[in-house]
């Protein structure tokens, strides 16, 4: 009996999915999702309008297209990861063609009813498409040189289209989303030695090109780095969003000011406080506790991943899993760094929390994967 | 599917290890995030709450009320006027230049003004209020707020501005208000934080000036939440400040009136102090200017109006301007030949009608001469010769101590702006000051107080109670600060023979009230109000052998500048004074004639407190009287008591 077989066997059918999905999970999304509508509600000066209605109307879209894609059997998603993959690098290219320009960068394409990112897409297709790679080829084999290449070329492809673009934030989550799936499928550490030795080489060559012809990074690019690296430089100027923030995140205390009472985000200090910055808003009006508690069901989130994924007897599922769980991971450590003044500021949401519609809809479509993987998981008669 | 269950299994073993490593290293960050974010909120939460609060807070000054200057009856002097304006919130306002055509129809703003308001709106944050027009009647404002609907971000406010009721009267003296400027800031060591209020403003002259710090106040504060953009959001608390001290003058609002009044048409200078305080009650300089114009903001044209007007307007002839004081300095003359035993008061000097000395001739005003003249004669009949010869004995070091004593070449010490100290001329100036020795001609000119001799009317004043009380009285401005009032000490005493005193007021009697006396015609006809002076004509020029020998002395057929300056001083009553007053006439011809008919109608005035009777002038003079006193252009003073106004 092959292991398909055994597989398919024990697949549950029909309504029998409802009782595998993996319920705690979806418990936890929408708990942090209700921390958001919380927030846009309180940033709104106390309104559902302008943010937290439309929020709440996409978390529901959102939940429906995570129930859709958790339905559909893990190999189905397994043998459309190439195409997932082929259709993101499409989307990138029209971006690139069509896309709307918005923060100095060229980020959108206007779908008509919603406007689409599509690097949030591509997060998640290279993710499925190395899933599906390593599941593909053989364990001795993936240690090997050529074997190597190949993912990195499919993670580089993408990251150069959307350094382009440029999204400095997009591209980070991408190289590292792609090499924690190498990681976890077992590329030698070696590899990996050697890719933190170039990335400091590339570290320091961007900042010797600085001020030369062929610098890497645009202008505002370097300044926020300037900025991130010295706040007080710029008070005004560049480095007014890290400050405020700081002061927002450290005014709140243990227990905050209270809902809406946060004066930061009241009185406008704070930019962009209903995406981008929400967490600081969080963090002024509930203080350490209410910050903490949302770090802890983003860690709970995490960590019921990470189980989900060790206990999955599937290649791919458990590949998949780890590497959405640590695009997710990403988000939102790459967002609390930015607000706490521990990385520059690179412009990524606090996932499901942040307002902002294709993020939300990626994400909860990722998580529908991992629900997938979770419901149709090989298991023992 | 080439791979085997066991590939299968170790595959799955490599992988759950690996995701162990991973959840590991993402709980470890999670917790490096947890720590920074126990540190910030926790330990360093006092620090970031307080750049938030400093974030929010803005502290607004409130500016202080200024304080209200009184006269020493309690009128109000300069008092604190309700000021109607318009200010317009640009956000508010759907179209910034429609809606400022028709504020200007409706408070007839012309177009310089117009244009002025559009700058300062577009400079402006457009939640600022800025303000459109300013000093509107109730009627304007009440156009405004019936048309409020159609006006949207137009609204009528209420502000207090510096407001002297009594106009031109006292503007030498008390000055005025005007915004602060840049040189003002510039000259200030550490500048008041209300300073930089806009249009806040502060004295510019005067007593407005000197007593700034009185009359400012403390800036109260009020502490407002504001967002980012700068957007006051709410009032959070207020703390009051202090307003300004209330000031009282010596000065009586009636008598400066009447003194304004009765110079109109002179260029001229007055003074009348008390001669047992030396309380200034009335200090006039015409012509004067409404200091109102400044607190406005002057125009153009009415400012080259009063700088280009030959009779100064500007010019505080009473403390500022200084004068030889001709032959009212002769008292100083006597006093000092007669404290110097040089001469007796009986013994006389013959006059021919000039003088001789050093080759040189000094003519006496009468070309006759007087024949045997004694000091009374000498005081009454304006004698030079007679002075000339006790000068020549008595010397000028001797001259300038008594003049000192009196009060002359002092800058007493006044708030109010440019006092002068004038010059009491001795051998050691000359030295310092043109590097000459001291000539007996210098004594001479000296002793008819022309030469180097110049004082202020202020001065002559304070010589003529010192005289009239034997007293070392200080001129006093203020009254009382603060309802306080002010100590004046022991008044010391002047510290001359008084038996010397009365021989030189008794000349000063035969002046005023002998037949022959050189201001007979300006005598007091009330035996309770006898009046006693000296007359004194001062050349501003010299004249010439060719003009002496043509004749010209006539005042009359020379350009005004030219003429004489007409003084008088006077004490009254003769026989229990009270008052000493200084007048001067600039170019005005004679003494006599010219200022001791005013110095008259002066003193009449402070010993009455009203209308001089007219009873008090010689029968033939009554009608004339009447008449010039019925052309007065007196102020009525009943609705003028008002109380302190508060927005």
């Amino acid at each position: 009996m092959s292991y398909l077989e055994h597989n398919l066997r024990t697949v549950p059918t029909g309504l029998r999915k409802v009782l595998y999905v993996n319920w705690a999970l979806v418990l936890l999304l929408t708990a942090v999702a209700s921390v958001g509508f919380m927030m846009l509600y309180s940033v709104a000066g106390g309104s559902f309008t302008p943010w937290a209605e439309p929020q709440m109307k996409r978390f529901v879209l959102g939940l429906v297209a995570m129930f859709i894609v958790a339905f559909v059997p893990i190999w189905f998603w397994r043998n459309v990861a190439a195409v997932a993959y082929l259709g993101s690098l499409l989307l990138l290219v029209a971006v690139e063609l069509f896309g709307t320009v918005g923060m100095g960068a060229q980020r959108w394409i206007d779908l008509g009813f919603m406007m689409l990112q599509p690097s949030e897409v591509t997060k998640i297709a290279v993710v499925m498409i190395l899933a599906a790679y390593y599941d593909w080829l053989d364990i001795e084999k993936v240690s090997k040189p050529l074997y190597v290449l190949i993912p990195l070329a499919l993670i580089l492809l993408p990251t150069a289209m959307v350094l382009k673009q440029p999204d400095l934030g997009t591209a980070l989550l991408l190289m590292i989303g792609g090499g924690a799936v190498m990681l976890a499928a077992g590329v030698h550490w070696l590899y990996f030695g050697g890719v933190v030795a170039i990335g400091a080489g590339l570290v320091t060559g961007v900042f010797a090109s600085r001020g030369t012809p062929w610098q890497f990074l645009k202008d505002y690019q370097y300044r926020r780095i300037d900025t991130f690296l010295d706040p007080a430089s710029d008070p005004l100027g560049a480095g007014y969003h890290i400050t405020q923030s700081k002061i927002a995140l450290g005014s709140g205390g243990w227990s905050g000011r209270g809902f809406m009472q946060g004066t930061q985000s009241r009185l406008n200090f704070l930019p962009e406080k209903h995406t981008d910055f929400i967490f600081t808003t969080l963090a002024e009006e509930f203080g350490f506790v209410g910050g903490f508690s949302l770090l802890v069901l983003y860690a709970l989130i995490i960590l019921f991943c990470i189980n989900s994924a060790m206990k999955n007897k599937d290649r791919f599922s458990s590949l998949l899993i780890l590497g959405i769980a640590t695009t997710f991971f990403l988000f939102f450590a790459l967002n609390m760094s930015m607000v706490m003044g521990l990385a520059p500021v690179v412009g990524v949401p606090l996932p499901l929390v942040s307002y902002g519609g294709s993020a939300m809809l990626v994400l909860m479509a990722a998580f529908g994967l991992v629900q997938s993987a979770h419901i149709h998981r090989p298991r023992r008669l | 599917m080439k791979q085997t269950p066991r590939d299968i299994e170790e595959s799955n073993r490599r992988i759950s290890r690996r995701a162990l490593f991973l959840g590991g290293a993402q709980v470890a960050l999670m917790s490096v995030l947890a720590l920074r974010m126990r540190y910030m909120q926790v330990e360093q939460a006092d620090q970031f709450r307080l750049l938030a609060e400093e974030n929010r807070i803005n502290m607004r000054l409130i500016p202080p009320t200024r304080g209200l200057i009184f006269d020493r009856n309690g009128r109000v002097i300069a008092g604190n006027e309700q000021n109607y304006r318009v200010v317009l919130v640009r956000e508010d306002v759907t179209d910034v230049d429609e809606t400022l055509a028709a504020i200007a129809r409706l408070v007839a703003l012309g177009p310089d003004e117009v244009a002025r308001a559009k700058t300062e709106i577009m400079r402006r944050s457009p939640f600022v209020p800025v303000t459109v027009a300013e000093r509107l009647t109730w009627q304007q404002v009440a156009e405004i707020a019936v048309n409020a609907p159609a006006l949207p971000g137009v609204t009528p406010e209420v502000g207090l501005s510096r407001h002297y009721p009594m106009e031109g009267d006292f503007a030498h003296v008390v000055g005025y208000v005007g915004p602060v400027s840049d040189y003002d800031l510039s000259k200030l060591e550490d500048p008041d934080p209300v300073l930089q209020i806009p249009r806040f403003q502060i004295g510019k002259n005067g007593v407005e000036t000197k007593l700034e710090h009185d009359l400012r106040g403390k800036a109260g504060t009020k502490r407002i939440e504001v967002n980012a953009v700068g957007r006051v959001i709410r009032e959070l608390d207020r703390i009051p400040g202090q307003e300004g001290t209330d000031i009282q003058l010596t000065v009586d609002a009636g008598l400066q009136n009447f003194m304004q009044a009765r110079m109109e048409g002179e260029s001229a200078g007055a003074v009348v102090v008390d001669v047992q305080n030396g309380d200034i009650l009335g200090i006039a300089s015409a012509p004067s200017f409404d200091p109102n114009k400044f607190v406005r903001g002057i125009s153009v044209s009415d400012y080259r109006e009063l700088t280009e007007n030959i009779y100064r307007p500007l010019a505080n002839k009473t403390v500022q301007g200084t004068y030889p004081p001709g032959s009212t300095f002769k008292m100083v003359t006597a006093l000092a030949a007669l404290e110097a035993g040089v001469i007796s008061p009986e013994e006389t000097v013959w006059c021919p009608g000039h003088f001789e000395t050093a080759g040189r001739r000094f003519h006496c005003w009468k070309r006759g001469g007087h024949g045997h003249v004694n000091l009374n004669y000498s005081l009454q009949q304006s004698c030079d010769v007679y002075y000339y010869e006790v000068a020549r004995r008595a010397g000028i070091e001797k001259m300038a101590e008594v003049a000192r004593r009196l009060g002359l070449g002092e800058r007493h010490d006044l708030p109010m702006s440019a006092v002068a100290g004038g010059l009491i001329p001795d051998k050691a100036w000359k030295r310092e000051n043109r590097g000459e020795e001291w000539l007996v001609g210098d004594t001479l000119n000296a002793a008819i107080g022309q030469g180097f001799v110049l004082t202020s009317p202020m001065q002559l004043a304070v010589m003529t109670a010192r005289l009239a009380s034997g007293k070392a009285v200080s001129p006093r401005l203020i009254k009382s600060i603060d309802g306080i009032e002010q100590d004046i000490g022991e008044i010391p005493d002047l510290d001359i023979n008084p038996t010397f005193l009365d021989y030189v007021r008794r000349g000063m009697f035969n002046v005023s009230n002998n037949k022959r006396g050189t201001a007979y015609s300006s005598r007091v006809d009330d035996d309770a109000l006898i009046l006693a002076g000296k007359t004194g004509t001062s050349q501003v020029r010299n004249i010439t052998a060719a003009e002496r020998a043509r004749g010209v002395f006539r005042n009359s057929d020379l350009p005004w500048e030219r003429r004489d300056h007409a003084l008088f001083v006077c004490f009254a009553p003769y026989d229990k004074p009270r008052v000493a007053v200084s007048v001067i006439v600039e170019h005005g011809g004679g003494g006599s004639t010219a200022a001791a008919p005013i110095a008259r109608d002066i003193t009449l005035r402070a010993l009455h407190d009203d209308l001089p009777p007219l009873t008090a002038y010689p029968a033939y003079q009554r009608n004339q009287i009447e008449e010039r006193f019925q052309d007065l252009d007196l102020r009525s003073f009943e609705e003028n008591v008002t109380g302190r106004s508060r927005a």
